[in-house]
């Protein structure tokens, strides 16, 4: 019995020894905010928070650090609802940040807060082909030819990648404006990809580092960044039709309350629209939210093609159940 | 009972170790796949077999199965052969040699993924010379099965190698001087001997190739209609895109999980068996 005992008590204490590394982190008293992104902004949040910093400190004399975490937009997300103590979330489209709304960690009404439905930046869905476009590729339509290999996305393992799919339907729907065409339009699309990647990086990788296909489907602030690399190898062509991918930021009310960050959290989003940050964003290859600095930019961003937005779509809730969700439009036309 | 209690252990410090054991295998295994169970059978019987009847997710599973088989059998010969080459012969930069079998299991997946892919494809040397001849490895199963056959094959040498280290050779000698040829000196002396360890090595590449992701997924193209996307990759999908669908996921790790059980089940009986008819 004894012998219980004793190995009872060893079970205990070694537990108390497991679970006392787990506290450590609320003993670090530095004010820190963290900002869990997606893939794309990487270099784009490491520029901004120098940026908010030096800002910050002038303003109030205080000093701040700022962690920064990338990843899929739709698996960040799920880090945080899983208890990642995100201050601040700044994702690839909105539905992911609905997600951790709907998990109770931010309040409703996020999306309405801040300007043009929370997006400080925006893009759009270009095209990238080899130098001096091979292949003639001018618009969604040269996409469908036989001879064509496309490399983009897979919408199903990346939030972002749905963008890419909604831009070609969207140029479908205003071609033939009915339903079966449009599917027919989008499936013989799909039939061209190549390699559907896991996410835009992955499919960015497989097109410019393994030379695979003639044409990438990308985010246009993927695109610019890939072309300023290798100018001699690759160019931008620009679609007339495509959407306006919004990226959404929201401070994750749950936790700022708790990490007693509120106020810098908030004041953090907010310097996002301040004209030093909308510059920052078009150097950067996004599309700053303030029409005067996108108009200074207009050789960068094209602003005659014509663009469509979620709403056009009835929103997210809307899209994912239409074409995403398990045996949607998407799986009728790929898997066929 | 009353012996068990009274009876003095030589070696001290049992209670703190076990105590030690039980603590790090409850939080390390036993309770993450505890929550595994629980998760997946909060979903009801007839949903459960829905989601994992699906046709994606029937031919992902498929897909993991015969391609991890596969690669498991070409490691399982080749696998031989090197754990035979390692023990039975000395040559120049042996151990080199030896070092790099470990090189899969210490070497983080992706990189491994990445790497193969970038080798295979169009720009990479060795794509461009198999290109010459037709053949296309990356997002193809070939590609799957070689990434697969990377990851698999230091199982294979590692079982079998302290097998070959054991067997005395007296035996081989004493039958090729009773005039045995070198195939029947395989087939009978040595074959027998390491068959268990062999079936061991092939089932542990088989189990890891079963759920295999980082060095996977850059090479197979994840493509459903292709038949190269593996079942963790769709586990990986449920829960980063659209909704986070964890009944799903946790649906699919089950299974991935009772088969992996059976797995390790097979591999021990036969290890009983084999320990049995040796003493």
């Amino acid at each position: 019995m004894k012998n219980i005992k004793r190995i009872l008590e060893c079970i205990f204490l070694t537990l108390i020894f497991v679970l006392s590394g787990c506290t450590y982190r609320n003993m670090n008293e530095e004010l820190t905010i963290y900002n869990v992104s997606y893939d794309s902004t990487r270099e784009l949040y490491e520029a901004y928070n120098t940026l908010f910093l030096s800002y910050y400190e002038e303003k109030t004399g205080q000093r701040l650090k700022v962690l920064q975490s990338h990843g899929g937009s739709g698996s960040q997300a799920r880090s945080v609802i899983e208890g990642a103590n995100a201050d601040v979330v700044t994702l690839a489209l909105a539905h992911d940040i609905t997600l951790i709304e709907e998990a109770g960690l931010i309040d409703k009404g996020w999306y309405d807060e801040l300007e043009g439905h929370s997006s400080p930046y925006t893009s759009t869905i270009v095209f990238v082909v080899h130098k001096n476009n091979p292949k003639q590729i001018c618009d969604w339509d040269d996409l469908i030819a036989n001879d064509i290999e496309i490399v983009t996305p897979d919408p199903k393992s990346s939030g972002g990648a749905c963008w890419n799919f909604l831009a070609a339907w969207y140029y479908a729907q205003q071609l033939y404006n009915n339903q079966e065409q449009t599917e027919g339009f989008v499936r013989s699309l799909y039939k061209n990809v190549l390699v559907m990647d896991a996410s835009a990086r992955t499919a960015a990788t497989t097109f410019v580092e393994n030379g695979q296909g003639d044409v990438l489907i990308a985010w246009e602030n993927d695109a610019i960044v890939v072309c300023e690399e290798y100018p001699d190898e690759y160019e931008i062509i620009i679609p007339s039709v495509s959407i306006l991918a919004q990226p959404s930021v929201a401070a994750v009310d749950y936790n700022v309350k708790r990490n007693g960050t509120e106020q810098i959290a908030n004041e953090y989003l907010k310097y996002l629209y301040s004209d030093e940050a909308q510059y920052l964003f078009a150097e950067y290859g996004f599309r700053p939210s303030s029409q005067k600095i996108l108009n200074e930019y207009s050789d960068r961003f094209n602003q005659d093609m014509k663009l469509c937005t979620i709403d056009d779509f009835g929103g997210w809730e809307a899209v994912y159940q239409k074409f995403f969700k398990d045996g949607g439009i998407f799986d009728l036309i790929y898997n066929e | 009972m009353n012996d068990y209690k009274e009876s003095k252990r030589l070696i001290p410090g049992f209670s703190l170790t076990l105590g030690i054991t039980i603590s790090m295998l409850s939080v390390i295994v036993i309770i993450p796949l505890l929550s595994i169970f629980r998760y997946a059978l909060k979903i009801a019987p007839v949903d459960f077999l829905n989601i994992i009847l699906q046709q994606n997710i029937r031919r992902a599973f498929w897909t993991s199965i015969v391609q991890s088989l596969i690669a498991a059998g070409i490691n399982s010969l080749f696998g031989t052969i090197i754990a035979w080459v390692l023990v039975r012969y000395t040559f120049r930069f042996k151990r080199f040699f030896d070092c790099l079998i470990d090189i899969p299991l210490a070497m983080p997946t992706a990189v491994a993924g990445i790497t193969l892919s970038k080798l295979y494809s169009d720009q990479g040397w060795l794509g461009r010379l198999l290109g010459a001849f037709g053949i296309h490895v990356p997002y193809t199963k070939a590609g799957l099965t070689i990434a697969l056959i990377f990851v698999g094959i230091p199982f294979v040498v590692r079982v079998i190698q302290p097998v070959l280290q054991g067997l005395n050779s007296q035996y081989e000698e004493a039958a090729q001087l009773l005039g045995a040829n070198k195939i029947t000196v395989f087939r009978k002396i040595i074959f027998p001997e390491i068959r268990a360890a062999v079936f061991t090595g092939f089932s542990l590449a088989f189990a890891r190739g079963l759920g295999e992701y980082g060095s996977v997924i850059y090479i197979s193209g994840n493509s459903d209609k292709n038949g190269t996307k593996v079942i963790s990759y769709v586990i990986m999908q449920k829960l980063n895109a659209g909704a986070i669908d964890y009944e799903g996921a946790s649906a699919i790790a089950l299974v991935l999980l009772v088969l992996s059980f059976f797995i390790l089940l097979v591999t021990n009986l036969i290890q009983i068996r084999n320990n049995k008819r040796n003493y």
